[in-house]
This record gives C-alpha cells, sequence and structure tokens, in this order.
C-alpha cells in the first residue's frame, strides 16, 4: 500500500466514523440526520457566499495547523500555539497603529507581518529552548504560557494600549489593511495568499533543506539523528521558533485582513483548531490544507445548522474525527502488517 | 498591605486554599495513578469537566447530593474508559487522544446540557455544598481518597503492578499480569478520583456551568510532572497552588476595596493584580524549568504495548 493510499484509507475511516457519530448525537435531538448533513453541505458548499466563508475560516487555520505540523515533524507536541498566535496578533496591532500615515502599503504590511512572525517565533522558541535545554515538557510548558499570555496582553492592553472604554488597540493604518475579495457580505481576504505561499515554503523546507531534513531525522528517532550527528536540541529549537512564527502569521488574516485592530479573545480558539488540523493533515503541509478547509467547511457549517441542532455538535464531530484519525492510524499500520504476513505465506 | 496581611494568616484563608486545592488534588492524584501506569493523561480535562456534569446532571434529578457524588464519578470514569480503549486497546496516540477527548468534552457537555435544559451556558440550581469546606462530606470523601490512592500505590500489590506497568511492562508480562489490564484499572481509578474533583466544582457552585473545569486539568497535569510523578508531592504541590491562588484571589479582593476608596484602580495596583492572578503560573513554569531534567518520568510513560 503506498504511503498516500494508507493516509487516504485512515482518512476515510475517519470520515466514516465521525459521521456515525455525529448521526447519533443528531438523532438524540430528535432531528433527521440526512436533513442535518444536507443543510451543512447546502449553507457551505451550496452557493458563492457559502465556500468563500469556509474559505475565510480556513485560512487562520493553515497557519495555525501549519504551525503544529512543523512541531509534530520535528517530534514536538506545539499546544502553545494558542499564545503564540495572541502574542502575533498583539504584536500586529501595535505595528500597525504605530506606523505613520504615510507608509507605503508593501511596507506597511511587511512591517506587521514581520511583528507577528517575531513575537510568536519569539514564544515559540522559549518553549523549544525550554524542552531542549532544560527537559521541560512543552505541551505543559505550552499551557502555562498560553495562561500567563492571555493575562499579561490583557494587562499591557488596558494600561497602555486599548482604545479607552474598550478592550481593542486603535485601528492599523489604512496601508496596512489586505483587501477582500468575494460575494459581498464575507470577509475573505487576502491573507489566503500569505497562507498558500508558507504552505509551500513548509513543503520546500521539510523535503528540500538541511534545516527540514534534521526536524524530520528528530521527530523520526532521536537515537539514530544523533547517530547521524544531528542534535535534537537545535533542530528543536528551530523547529518550535519556525512554528511560532507561521502561529504569528494567523495575523495576517486576524488583523490586517478582517479586524483592522487587535482585540481582546481575538482568534481565539484558532490554535487548538491547529492541532486537529495538523493532525488531520498527518503533519504534510499538503494535508494541512485539507484538514484546515475541513474543519473551516466544519465551523461554518456550525452556525448554519444551528436552528436545527445545537452548534456544538461541530466541536464534538471535530474531537471525532480526531480520535478517529489518532486510533485509525495504528489499526491500518496492522491491517498492512497483516496482509504482508499473508502474501509472505501465500 | 496590612489588611492583605490580616487576611492572608487567617483561618478563612487557609479554609480557601484548601477549597481550590482539593479538586485539583483529586486530578492530580488520579493523573499520577495514571501515568505511573504508563498511559500520559492529557484527558484530566475532560474527566473534571465530565465528572462536573454528570455530578450536577444526577444532583438536578435526584435532589441528593450522594447521587451527585455518584454522577459525577461514573462519568468521568466512563471517559477514562473511553480513554483506555483508544490508549490501550486500539494503541492511538494519547498526547492527541488526550487532547481530542478534552475538546469532545467541551462540545459534548454543552450539547446535552442544551438537550436537557435548553441551555448551552449552564444547569439549573442544584442541591450542593456551597462554600463548605471542614462540614462538608463532600470533602473528607475526597481528601480520604487522595490518602487512599497515595497509600494504594505505594504500598498495595495493585499499587506495586501499576508501577511495574509503567516502568518495565515486559517484566509484568513475564510473570503473567495482563499490562493492559492494570493500565484499565489504573484508568478507571485514576478517572473516579478526577470525577470526584469534578463533582465538588458542581457541588461548591450548586450546578454545572460550560467549561467549569477552567484549565485545571493542565494544570494538575503539570503539577504531576513538577511532583516526580509522586502522589505524596503531588498532593503537596496542590496545596501549595491553592495558597498561591488563595493569596492571588485575596490580592485582588484588597486591590479591588483599595480602589473603591480611591475611586479609580492605580496603574501600580493593574500590574500588581496581573503579576498575582500569573503568579501560580508563572511559579509552576520555573519550578518545572529547574526540575524537569531531575525528575524522572516512568520507562514505559507514553508507549503502548502490544
Amino acid at each position: 500500500m503506498s504511503a498516500l493510499r494508507r493516509e487516504a484509507a485512515i482518512a476515510a475511516v475517519a470520515l466514516l466514523v465521525a459521521i456515525a457519530a455525529g448521526s447519533a448525537l443528531i438523532l438524540v435531538v430528535g432531528q433527521s440526520p440526512a436533513r442535518v448533513w444536507a443543510a451543512l453541505l447546502a449553507r457551505t458548499l451550496g452557493d458563492g457566499y457559502g465556500l468563500a466563508q469556509v474559505l475565510f475560516k480556513a485560512t487562520p487555520l493553515v497557519f495555525t495547523g501549519l504551525a503544529v505540523a512543523v512541531g509534530l515533524r520535528a517530534g514536538l507536541f506545539n499546544i502553545g500555539v494558542e499564545g503564540q498566535l495572541a502574542a502575533g496578533l498583539f504584536a500586529c496591532g501595535l505595528a500597525g497603529a504605530a506606523l505613520p500615515a504615510g507608509t507605503p502599503a508593501v511596507i506597511a504590511v511587511a512591517a506587521c507581518v514581520a511583528a507577528a512572525a517575531a513575537a510568536g517565533g519569539a514564544v515559540g522558541a522559549a518553549t523549544g529552548a525550554l524542552r531542549a535545554v532544560r527537559g521541560a515538557h512543552e505541551v505543559i510548558v505550552g499551557i502555562l504560557l498560553n495562561a500567563i499570555i492571555f493575562a499579561v496582553l490583557l494587562w499591557l492592553g488596558d494600561t497602555y494600549v486599548f482604545v479607552r472604554e474598550s478592550t481593542r488597540t486603535p485601528d492599523v493604518v489604512e496601508a496596512a489593511r489586505l483587501p477582500t475579495f468575494g460575494p459581498a457580505g464575507t470577509a475573505l481576504n487576502a491573507s489566503i495568499a500569505l497562507a498558500a505561499v508558507s504552505v509551500a515554503a513548509i513543503a520546500w523546507v521539510l523535503a528540500r533543506t538541511r534545516t527540514g531534513a534534521a526536524w524530520r531525522a528528530v521527530g523520526a528517532s532521536r537515537d539514530a539523528a544523533a547517530a547521524a550527528g544531528i542534535g535534537a536540541r537545535g533542530a528543536w529549537i528551530s523547529a518550535m521558533a519556525v512554528s511560532g512564527a507561521l502561529a504569528g502569521l494567523a495575523a495576517a488574516h486576524y488583523v490586517l485582513g478582517y479586524k483592522h485592530a487587535y482585540e481582546n479573545d481575538l482568534g481565539r480558539g484558532a490554535g487548538f483548531l491547529g492541532v486537529a488540523v495538523a493532525l488531520l493533515g498527518r503533519g504534510h503541509p499538503g494535508g494541512v490544507v485539507v484538514g484546515a478547509l475541513l474543519i473551516g467547511l466544519l465551523s461554518h457549517g456550525g452556525l448554519a445548522i444551528n436552528e436545527l441542532v445545537p452548534k456544538e455538535l461541530i466541536d464534538v464531530l471535530t474531537a471525532v474525527i480526531v480520535v478517529a484519525v489518532a486510533a485509525a492510524a495504528p489499526v491500518v499500520r496492522r491491517w498492512e502488517r497483516r496482509a504482508a504476513e499473508v502474501g509472505a505465506i501465500a | 498591605m496590612s489588611a492583605l496581611l490580616d487576611a492572608v494568616v487567617s483561618a478563612a484563608f487557609v479554609t480557601q486554599a484548601v477549597r481550590i486545592a482539593v479538586p485539583l488534588g483529586c486530578a492530580a492524584v488520579g493523573g499520577a495513578l495514571t501515568e505511573r501506569s504508563g498511559v500520559i493523561d492529557l484527558a484530566l480535562e475532560a474527566k473534571l469537566l465530565a465528572g462536573a456534569f454528570g455530578a450536577a446532571v444526577a444532583a438536578e434529578a435526584t435532589g441528593s447530593i450522594a447521587a451527585g457524588v455518584a454522577g459525577g464519578v461514573a462519568a468521568a470514569v466512563l471517559v477514562a474508559l473511553v480513554q483506555a480503549w483508544l490508549t490501550v486497546r486500539l494503541a492511538a496516540d494519547q498526547v492527541v487522544v488526550g487532547i481530542a477527548l478534552n475538546l469532545g468534552a467541551y462540545g459534548l457537555t454543552r450539547y446535552v446540557l442544551d438537550l436537557l435544559y435548553g441551555s448551552t451556558a449552564s444547569s439549573p440550581r442544584t442541591v450542593g455544598v456551597g462554600s463548605a469546606v471542614w462540614t462538608s462530606p463532600v470533602f473528607w470523601l475526597a481528601a480520604i481518597a487522595i490518602v487512599a490512592v497515595t497509600v494504594m500505590l505505594a504500598r498495595a500489590p495493585l499499587g506495586l503492578r501499576i508501577r511495574a506497568a509503567g516502568d518495565r511492562p515486559a517484566a509484568l508480562a513475564a510473570v503473567g499480569v495482563s499490562v493492559a489490564r492494570v493500565r484499565v484499572l489504573a484508568l478507571v481509578i485514576g478517572g473516579a478520583l478526577a470525577g470526584l474533583g469534578g463533582a465538588q466544582l458542581a457541588l461548591a457552585n450548586h450546578g454545572f456551568s460550560a467549561e467549569m473545569s477552567a484549565g485545571r486539568g493542565y494544570i494538575a497535569l503539570a503539577i504531576v510532572i513538577l511532583a516526580g510523578w509522586r502522589p505524596a508531592w503531588v498532593a503537596a504541590l496542590c496545596l501549595a497552588f491553592g495558597l498561591l491562588d488563595a493569596f492571588q484571589l485575596q490580592l485582588q479582593l484588597t486591590l479591588q476595596s483599595a480602589a473603591q476608596a480611591t475611586g479609580e484602580l492605580s496603574e501600580a495596583g493593574r500590574a500588581l493584580q496581573t503579576f498575582a492572578l500569573v503568579l501560580p503560573y508563572v511559579a509552576t513554569l520555573v519550578v518545572l524549568a529547574v526540575v524537569a531534567q531531575r525528575s524522572r518520568a516512568p520507562r514505559a510513560l507514553g508507549r503502548a504495548d502490544e
């Protein structure tokens, strides 16, 4: 079985399990699963607005999904994406509001994006360093840093930068705002191009560069990597720095493309959904795009089906899909092994 | 500041610290037990939340605190059984399963909440224990359970098997004991304890509110690692965390009453407030960075054995 076919088999199993579990939950509230699924698809894929909204929801998830995927490839679970994203959003909002009015658009956008990536990357690098140098588990460090970052950003904003009587920063300058496009009413914006470039860039780094090879080697086996002269420390710190920077880049969508300012709680939850996206994408950049589109579809679809069933159904479905992917992977591997043994005997 | 000092050296302050420490301690000691058997327990958040939810539903239906406790324990054990099936039986990635179960618990509790009571935010008011600590039977039950699990892990034959499952599963299998069965048992006992912690949250609150576990499950796991997977240390650290958190709450109160006197909270006051809020997390992070390398995780932690 080729690798691609195996991934497709895992995805198919996961999707079937999710549809079965979702249908059961829909039946429990006395609705018809067929009707809910039909409504979900009609409102997301049935017209231009729905499609645009799916892409709108998927854009930030590409960034956070890639962030988690880079960590996974290096053998680290970056659960701190949520905090790295918040740091990036805050830095982006500050930079965008501080720019002088006459700044050319190219420079304004580049400066804001760089600030976001630097802030997210710094948090990511710190998490990686704590793991690499001090042996502190990145999952726990990530969770603690998330809590600390949320509290500190709220205080910094409240004390120094928020517009009075609000929890948002002043608007970013006109030049830093990304154009929106698509049907009326959607906020789909040009940050989707940056998302596409990021996917291609990470795919290239992973496949073609020495850094990417080091991440993959350390992620596959630390001992084997060490035997080949690749140290885990450097690979972990660089992977987490890049991972955090990718998380920060989602600010291009939220701040530059959508809200034009930093708001408290902006983008909350996108980091955790990034975990789901990366797992669905099995840690591959191309897979991340597929995962982001699926979760984006579910996120927008949740709003569409809310009149039939509580939209919390979507959270449960996301969890079921993630669990099913995680459980299907070893099961499918075992099938393969058994098939190979049967083949060898015959 | 002297008002703060007076408040901190009072019996009420200690009671507050214990009130915070006990649900956390239930989750953390339960997590320590699970992890010592070799299974990474990132699903503590889901178990606390399920425990709180089950307790509120059972208390609402029966009007009995005892039934509430039983409902909470049952709900969390259910989560533990799902986790056991996925991680022990199907050998799915333990970290992924834990995080997904947490996400699923957030969604499912709200979904069923809506189904039962027509609200995705909170349950109706139920019977409960309120802010009582020393006179609450639930508190004593939790305290006894924490001590019992700690002693069991250290002294009882089952405790020895659980430790062996986490450290030397091959040796355990060699003497004819099923490693999988021991791990499932550890997950169930640990889950029951975490459920008891969740039940406390709901019964103290006289009902369930969405996401009421509020990250305690994650903090509990951080404490397990800090304590080097030793239950007695886990319990002690939970108490220390409770003291820090109670201090933080007291500081907020003191600052608020000072702000009421002068009309507005000063800039320094706000900074202090934020510092107090993040103090437990920063303290945990610093200690983790200092001790992580020295503390020894169970050897087979995270590895599913066929």
